[in-house]
């Protein structure tokens, strides 16, 4: 597929790029220590030497933030390969073959979004324990059927198109027909699905941590960080605001990729 | 009519399946309801009383089976933390939450049809990515940061909210909206944001179709076409987004509940979780789940009888 | 009308009344604060936490609950704010000289919240009812001691097989409730200075003051307490103005407050820790442990955590317990990292790593278990943290004994050292530690047992040196617990335990 290039791919693509340095900068060096505290520099604003400010430990919020973000796109890149992975498996056999079982796994599907995921999250939990790993698995589970969704409905109407039928009749395997012929004409579903699959992970990380069961500090992610910042937003507003932004910046820069990737695709 | 009857039983289904899931999770989460009770405490000798006195020595399914059938009666059970029937609680705290979906559904509708359909006919390309940016942004945004901020601005910075200072249904009615009103905006933005967008390519996509061409070439004005023709054909997806809101606004009620200090059922559910009131968190799963297979539901109903072509 | 017209009309319909409500909102505000200066003064007040399943006093489990029914309910005796034991229902009681016969005289007139007045059957069903029915070991312990109990006239007389200086606290737990009562779960009665009035959960709980109350009335005619499940959702309440009053602030709250209530600093009566299990390697070797003691900068530690405010503990009793808290414990193992990896050498525990279990939902405690992990890793000590829900932490730390180290805060259910110490015995259930010391056993055992004042005193000292000179545990400190006050009112006074006593606030002028 041909993306013509347009302003949001541009600054999507920018962005995107300026945050993945950024994030794998941080993973082997960071200007500050991310645990070192400091009493005496607690909660001070932002700064030249610390641009972002420090937290109530005395922590650059700046370089905590360089791994949080780092931990969170590693959790919410893992928990949308997984529930995509899943999610075309067992959507594309739901939408291929249809019947008694896609009847079955649909409705688990619509049981677990009808579910709280809070509920479900903390099953999971108890289950592995808590941790980073965990965290990606209990999320992954709970990514899995929106992907199936999405990816069944277009199998289910892609299965009868005639070209389809006539690659049947010619005798290609099923996996060649499901996975070379179909699965690329449902990019443009899946794509914006991805996309909006990452910001969702991102913000579902950040919930856990809301509700006490994330990341296990003295670790940081975006969320957690999040979380702790609330405290502090009259007293040192610099924690909050700087950490929300690493937020939405981290979710903007990927979408707007992906919006550049579709409008590309479109005019093209 | 037989479709009908088949999404019912479909719901029973869920609904039993979603219950039954429930029950389950109930038993692999370390605790039980004595745990919160009897907290630092608790000796073998309570916890086995208390257990006994709560009816929770019985089998598991056996347990089920009884949450079962006087569920199916209309009996909720008694909440193990505050000591009285889950039904007078609910009916204390569902109002609120049915309030809070509310306004924020209408605010959602209200706010984003009139914008969309303006953004939709005018052809500056500033305006799209004005409004391409503005629905990023507002995606991009944590539900609860955004409740933290606000609070924060409008409560401490301008003073223009207290919040924290609820006002029950049954003190004032105007008083309960008004303070749900920031809150139900926090849950609408976001859905505002898509809905706008939605209805802005839905209706620059009908723009392109060559009956606009047709009815332009046959004099007729552009306001009318609009009026006649393209908002009747780009309503129908957003009429199904904006119905499936619903069902995402109500789940997204239990953060915003959390963050506000609203007694809704939200509230009530994570505390649930947490004191592993089996009975409450039940009945409030099964009316969630209810409200989610009722809207889906709802949604498709409306696609089928909006878009001719998909009534054979 | 077009339809574009209808919905643009709509929707600014909507914005108009949005708009409007606002300003009635604000309105209905201004009436609920401020009304300090009207002759019935009512206060609203944050709770950091919902109330318990059951309000009978002898099912209370939760201090946050116990501390304000502390309005509600009162026992023959109660605490004052000295830690005295001041007379209550009983209008006067006396120890015989051999500390084994306590005789309370009724008061006069004493009521019901419900009207009814107390009689001798209510104190001897109140007894029986707790000594039968109490969620709490140590007070249903002291009680089964008890050898007799009988009415005469206006007096009880309390006969006991061996003389016990600290039974007054047991008295003074025992609340005086009606004998043909039943709902005293859902609507409780006692005789305190406050009435309850009404409780929705998760909202809020309302005391009325008790016009027949025997001792001063209160000057407060109604105490609203607004009940948060979050501490965050509960300062911002309290900053913008909906509230008069929060208690067990942290100092980075009240540092943030920006509405000029008034400040006032006392302790939260807590034994904050690192908790070690004595009974896993390697925290069953004594060295192991000192070498953590060692290694923990407490000072550097409430630095970090409370800008220094809060007090420095070195054993399980916190210093509001005054002749019998140990001050000469606090500094017993002065920060020194050497000493510590030389000890850990010693015992063959170097690269020692563990994990700290941490109830997630309380703060405080994740904060200083997080400065900890930074303080042993200095040292070579791989620390990691486990944050888990209050109920997991319960089931397996509390319960099932199942954690290396974790960090919490006990506090003393009623006024005597035992309410802090006892469950450190060997043998007591609620030993989460499993701590095993024959010389601990023996010295809290005569701590008990004995008759003569200073014997006791130097008993619990003498217990309190075994915990820190063994290093049951890594002693922290007791928090520093700020009460925000709206300067329209005053008169709040602090209780060395759990207590937050409402009929001494009054109208500032």
């Amino acid at each position: 597929m041909k993306i013509k290039k347009n302003a949001y791919f541009i600054t999507g693509g920018i962005l995107s790029a300026l945050l993945t340095i950024l994030i794998v900068v941080g993973m082997f060096w960071t200007p500050y220590s991310t645990t070192a505290m400091n009493a005496k520099a607690k909660m001070q604003p932002p700064s030249w030497s610390h641009i972002l400010g420090t937290d109530n430990f005395g922590r650059d919020v700046f370089s905590r933030v360089m791994e949080g973000a780092g931990t969170s796109f590693v959790i919410a890149l893992l928990v949308v390969l997984i529930g995509c992975v899943c999610g075309i498996v067992i959507g594309s056999l739901c939408g291929y073959y249809g019947g008694i079982a896609d009847m079955i796994l649909m409705h688990v599907c619509d049981t677990i979004t009808a579910f709280p995921a809070i509920l479900l999250a903390l099953v999971i939990i108890s289950i592995t324990g808590g941790g980073a790993y965990n965290i990606v698995l209990a999320l992954g589970i709970l990514f899995i059927p929106s992907f199936a969704r999405v990816v069944r409905t277009q199998y289910a109407g892609i299965r009868d198109l005639n070209y389809i039928k006539s690659a049947r009749l010619m005798g290609v395997s099923a996996p060649r027909i499901l996975y070379a012929h179909i699965l690329p004409n449902t990019l443009p579903v899946l794509i914006p699905a991805v996309t909006i699959g990452f910001n969702n992970a991102v913000l579902a990380e950040a919930s856990m941590s809301f509700l006490g069961i994330g990341i296990q500090p003295p670790q940081a992610s975006l969320g957690s960080m999040l979380k702790d910042s609330q405290n502090y937003l009259n007293s040192a507003p610099w924690y909050a605001l700087g950490t929300g932004l690493a937020v939405v910046l981290l979710i903007l820069a990927f979408s707007l990729l992906s919006e550049g990737v579709q409008q590309g695709s479109r005019r093209s | 009519m037989k479709l009908v009857l088949k999404k019912i039983i479909s719901l029973i289904i869920t609904l039993f399946i979603v219950s039954l899931l429930a029950f389950l999770a109930f038993q692999i989460i370390p605790g039980d309801p004595t745990t919160k009770l009897l907290g630092t405490n608790a000796t073998p000798e309570k916890v086995a009383q208390l257990r006994s006195q709560l009816g929770l020595d019985r089998p598991v399914l056996i347990r089920y089976m009884d949450w079962l059938v006087s569920f199916v009666k209309g009996e909720f059970g008694t909440s193990y933390t505050y000591n009285r029937a889950v039904s007078t609680l609910l009916a204390d705290k569902l109002p609120v939450t049915v309030l809070l979906t509310v306004l924020s559904f209408l605010i959602t509708a209200a706010v984003s049809v009139p914008i969309g359909i303006w953004a939709g006919s005018t052809r500056n390309k500033w305006v799209d990515h004005v409004f391409v940016i503005l629905d990023q942004v507002l995606m991009a945004i944590p539900p609860f940061f955004f409740g933290m901020v606000s609070c924060f601005v409008f409560g401490i910075v301008l003073r223009w909210f207290m919040p924290g200072s609820f006002i029950s249904l049954s003190e004032s009615f105007s008083g309960c909206v008004s303070y749900l009103i920031l809150p139900a905006v926090c849950l609408a933005l976001p859905r505002i944001a898509m809905t706008v967008r939605m209805l802005r390519s839905s209706i620059q996509e009908e723009l392109t179709q060559n009956y606009v061409y047709t009815a332009r070439s046959r004099g007729l004005s552009r306001s009318g076409i609009m009026r006649r023709h393209i908002l009747k054909n780009a309503m129908i997806p957003v009429v199904t987004f904006l119905a499936v809101s619903a069902a995402e606004i109500m789940t997204g009620t239990i953060i915003i509940e959390q963050v506000f200090t609203i007694p809704g059922t939200g509230r009530l559910l994570v505390s649930s979780i947490g004191n592993r009131d089996f009975p409450v968190v039940q009945a409030i799963i099964v009316i969630l789940a209810a409200w989610i297979v009722i809207v889906n539901f709802t949604a498709d109903m409306l696609n089928h009888w909006m878009d001719p072509r998909l009534r054979q | 009308m077009s339809r574009r017209n209808i919905a643009l009309l709509l929707s600014s319909a909507m914005l108009a009344c949005a708009l409007g409500t606002f300003s009635g909102a604000t309105m209905v505000m201004a009436d609920e604060a401020g009304s300090a200066s009207s002759g019935d003064a009512a206060l609203t007040v944050g709770l950091p936490q919902d109330l318990d399943n059951s309000l009978d006093p002898y099912q209370i489990t939760a201090a946050g609950t116990r501390e304000v029914l502390f309005n509600v309910y009162e026992g023959l005796v109660k605490p004052d704010t000295d830690g005295n034991f001041v007379d209550a229902v009983a209008s006067e009681h006396e120890i015989s000289e051999d500390g084994l016969t306590y005789t309370f005289t009724l008061r006069d007139g004493v009521v019901f919240h419900n009207g009814e007045e107390v009689t001798i059957d209510d104190v001897l069903y109140s007894f029986e009812t707790c000594a039968a029915t109490t969620t709490s070991t140590a007070v249903a312990g002291a009680l089964s001691d008890i050898q007799d109990i009988t009415a005469d006239g206006d007096k009880v007389v309390i006969t006991l097989p061996a003389a016990n200086s600290s039974f007054l606290s047991t008295v003074s737990s025992v609340t005086i409730v009606p004998a043909s009562y039943t709902d005293q779960a859902t609507a409780p009665v006692g005789t305190g200075p406050f009435k309850f009035d009404s409780y929705s959960p998760q909202d809020k709980v309302v005391f009325v003051r008790n016009d027949d109350y025997y001792g001063e009335k209160p000057a407060l005619a109604k105490v609203t307490c607004k009940i948060y499940d979050d501490a965050n959702a509960l300062f911002t309440a309290l900053d913008s103005g909906s509230l008069d009053m929060a208690f067990h602030l942290t100092v980075d709250q009240v540092n943030s407050l920006s509405n000029g209530y008034n400040v006032l600093e006392g302790e939260m009566n807590l034994v904050q820790a690192l908790y070690l299990n004595n009974a896993r390697a390697p925290f069953d070797d004594e060295r192991v442990r000192q070498a953590l003691c060692y290694a923990i900068d407490t000072d550097s530690l409430l630095e970090l955590t409370e800008d220094g405010h809060g007090a420095k503990l070195g054993s399980s009793v916190y210093p509001s317990f005054r002749k019998y808290f140990d001050e000469s414990l606090v500094d017993a193992y002065p920060y020194d990292p050497e000493k510590a990896a030389s000890l850990l050498q010693e015992a063959g525990a170097e690269g020692l790593s563990f994990t700290i279990k941490v109830p997630g939902n309380y703060t405080p405690h994740v904060d200083t278990a997080n400065v900890i992990v930074e303080m042993l890793s200095a040292v070579g000590i791989n620390a990691v943290i486990e944050k888990v829900e209050w109920n997991t932490w319960l089931t397996e730390v509390y319960q099932g004994r199942d954690f290396d180290a974790t960090v919490i805060g006990f506090d003393a259910a009623y006024l005597s050292p035992d309410a802090l110490l006892q469950r450190w015995v060997s043998d007591d259930s609620s030993n989460m530690i499993s701590y095993n010391n024959a010389d601990y056993d023996a010295a809290i055992e005569k701590a008990q047992s004995t008759t003569d004042d200073e014997e006791q005193v130097a008993a619990y000292k003498e217990a309190q040196k075994i915990l820190s000179d063994t290093a049951a545990n890594v002693y922290l400190q007791d928090m520093a617990d700020f009460v925000v006050l709206n300067p329209e009112y005053t008169g709040y006074e602090y209780y060395p335990l759990y207590a937050v006593d409402f009929s001494r606030i009054r109208p500032a002028q």
